[in-house]
């Protein structure tokens, strides 16, 4: 039995005028982390909703552990964890009554899954007291992950759960996931982050409510068909505006401190042709090599 | 029941954690409770009128004195032309102008009738009929009064004469705020639990914590019995501290029996917490939620019967009354606690109220349903 099974869903806003979700089928296995990966708006969060059985979709079926999403709601409301993009714990209240709150919703205690939640606990254990509204945002979200862990849930949905956390506490964050995953936890994970894909398992790239691909990260990489250049000048803007205007390149966009490159119909002369080019423009120090795909380049390509 | 006392819990810790909440729903309908009945009162005191007094005569002179004498009136001077009395009302300084015209105290000997002239300003439509009827029946008794003196008294005891004695029920005294206080009450309680109500709800909509509470196993039912609980509750404690004010501060001791106004106001704020329920399915923010409130409100304020009678209303309006819950509440409140009234008599209340009641709730729980 797969964890999670997600068969032709379609889901419309606006009486069928919004396409948000458009025939994605995937599914993932008992104890992997899968990532949803995609920019925001391309219907991620809707396919969360589905799954918690928030949300009912227009056409198609879903399962989570072996519970229909839709007629056995019920069942897997009391098997899941979700954590929302949003931080959705009441603000007036304090950390510990927030946590046994949501505890007692499911019949539980903290004590009874306290080995699950410690590791994460201890870190805001010094703030029990105080009022969720008033934790930093790192707090908020390890707090919201404890709520959505307090009841031992077999499957475990987090929407963008390091959507505007520093990076520092996303690593964190991710090192979690991880240990939760050993404990057996399914988790399905979505982010805009396309270097976090790498933590997951496998990986769904998703973009305008179309699934593109679904494959583990390295596959991913791996499928990528061509030679990625990586360029690097003086005058960085300047170079990006020189590159899109060049004839030869398929594509250039800006990746971290490089400008990533595509050649259209690359041959032995392509290099050189381009470092030319670039000369005659007057740009000077220019770093050209081959570099690796990564999850974002593969993305990128496969947006066209 | 376990997760029903488990929501509660949580319920009452954020209403006393809540720093504006309390107070707003405590301290603001015990200093409305002072200062609106004091306000809403009908009686018009200081009516200003100015005399024209072209005769000059003992006669005039005793007539302006009568009406002044009455208390109800102000006088704003005696101008010298009537150009000088409309100037006057322009400014805004004179409500009435009584004109007695020349020859007024020899007419009324000799002929026996004389007329005045009385203009009334109408900025104020209350202010001007009310103050009118004060002066015409001013002007009558002094007609009485003139006639008395000159007739023979074996001519009286001949005249057949039929002399009106009223005697007002239930508030001898005509005193308005025992009519007020009451109706007031009810209309603090209604603004109070049907605002928190819708609000509370949707704040848990806006802050997306209702999201989190879906993904849980706890059932609709009892996530809205955990919201309305609390609010029926708080709806009857300010009820209770609403009646001890009338009581302490304006002696209204209820006249009938204090536990069927609870059993009222009981099925009253079972309607009233349905209505918000309903408000709130159908605003996705506090700020929608309260635009519908407030358009409500008033429309419950100036037709529920609080200010204006309810049967001097035109008859399309009447209609709509039937269907404003707070009229009920109102007209039952006057008839306790003025009147004494029993359950008989407001059984037909209780019927509606409560079927009111079921019709909201019942409306708002399937909207509920359809929209998540």
């Amino acid at each position: 039995m797969k964890a999670i099974e997600v068969s032709h869903i379609v889901k419309t806003y606006n009486k069928g005028k919004t396409l948000a979700v458009d025939d994605v089928s995937f599914s993932v296995e008992k104890g992997e982390m899968f990532g949803l990966i995609g920019p925001d708006g391309s219907g991620k969060s809707s396919i969360f909703r589905i799954l918690t059985t928030l949300l009912l979709p227009d056409k198609g079926s879903a399962t989570v552990a072996g519970h229909d999403a839709v007629k056995e709601y019920k069942a897997i409301r009391s098997i899941v964890g979700y954590m929302p993009g949003r931080f959705s714990l009441y603000q007036d209240l304090s950390v510990e009554e927030n946590l046994s709150f949501f505890a007692t919703l499911f019949n539980t205690t903290i004590e009874e899954n306290y080995s699950l939640i410690k590791d994460i606990y201890t870190q805001l254990e010094p703030f029990k007291t105080r009022r969720a509204g008033k934790l930093s945002g790192g707090m908020k979200q390890k707090l919201a992950l404890c709520c959505a862990l307090i009841h031992k849930p077999e499957v475990l949905f987090l929407d963008e759960p390091t959507t505007g956390v520093d990076v520092m506490s996303r690593k964190e964050f991710w090192e979690m996931l991880k240990r939760l995953q050993k404990e057996g936890i399914t988790v399905l994970v979505s982010t805009s982050y396309m270097d976090e894909a790498n933590m997951c398992d496998r990986i769904g790239l998703i973009q305008g409510g179309k699934l593109l691909r679904v494959n583990t990260p390295s596959n991913i990489i791996g499928e990528y068909p061509d030679r990625l250049y990586a360029l690097k000048a003086g005058a960085p803007y300047r170079l990006l505006k020189d590159l899109s205007a060049y004839p030869e390149r398929a594509d250039s966009y800006s990746s971290g401190a490089y400008v990533h490159l595509r050649f259209k119909n690359p041959d032995q002369g392509s290099e050189g042709r381009l470092l030319e080019y670039l000369h005659s423009k007057g740009h000077e120090d220019v770093e050209l090599k081959e570099t690796e795909a990564t999850v974002e380049d593969c993305f990128i390509r496969l947006m066209e | 029941m376990r997760t029903l006392k488990f929501l509660l819990q949580k319920e009452f810790l954020q209403i006393f954690r809540n720093k504006a909440l309390l107070p707003m729903m405590f301290i603001a309908p015990i200093i409305q409770l002072l200062i609106l009945p004091q306000a809403a009162n009908y009686t018009i005191k200081n009516i200003n009128l100015s005399v024209v007094d072209f005769d000059h005569s003992p006669y005039s002179r005793r007539l302006a004195d009568k009406i002044f004498s009455s208390g109800y009136f102000h006088s704003s001077g005696y101008p010298a032309s009537a150009a000088e009395a409309i100037r006057l009302i322009e400014k805004d300084k004179a409500d009435i102008i009584l004109t007695i015209p020349l020859g007024f105290e020899d007419k009324l000997i000799k002929e026996g009738s004389q007329k005045v002239g009385v203009q009334v300003n109408a900025i104020n439509g209350v202010k001007a009929s009310v103050g009118n009827n004060y002066l015409s029946s001013i002007l009558s008794d002094f007609n009485n009064d003139i006639r008395m003196e000159w007739l023979q008294p074996s001519r009286i005891s001949n005249q057949p004469s039929i002399e009106i004695v009223s005697s007002y029920w239930y508030n001898p005294m005509l005193t308005y705020y025992i009519f007020m206080v009451p109706g007031i009450l009810v209309f603090l309680v209604t603004l109070i639990g049907g605002n928190m109500t819708a609000l509370n709800i949707v704040k848990e909509k806006e802050v997306g914590t209702i999201e989190q509470i879906n993904v849980t196993p706890v059932r609709k039912s009892q996530f809205i019995l955990g919201k309305l609980i609390p609010f029926w509750i708080l709806g009857n404690v300010i009820f209770t501290v609403g009646l001890l004010i009338a009581w302490l501060v304006y002696g209204i001791i209820p006249l009938g029996s204090i536990p069927l106004l609870y059993l009222f106001a009981g099925v009253y704020l079972f309607a009233l917490l349905g209505f918000g329920l309903l408000i709130s399915t159908y605003s996705e923010t506090q700020q929608q939620a309260n635009s519908m409130i407030f358009l409500f409100v008033m429309i419950f304020n100036l037709m529920g019967g609080l200010f204006t009678p309810i049967e001097s209303m035109p008859d399309w309006a009447q209609v709509i009354t039937h269907v404003i819950p707070i009229s009920y509440f109102i007209e039952v409140m006057r008839m306790i606690v003025l009147k004494g009234s029993g359950i008989r008599d407001i059984l037909y209340h209780i019927g509606v109220v409560f079927s009111m009641g079921i019709i909201l709730n019942g409306w708002a729980i399937l909207n509920y349903r359809k929209t998540s």
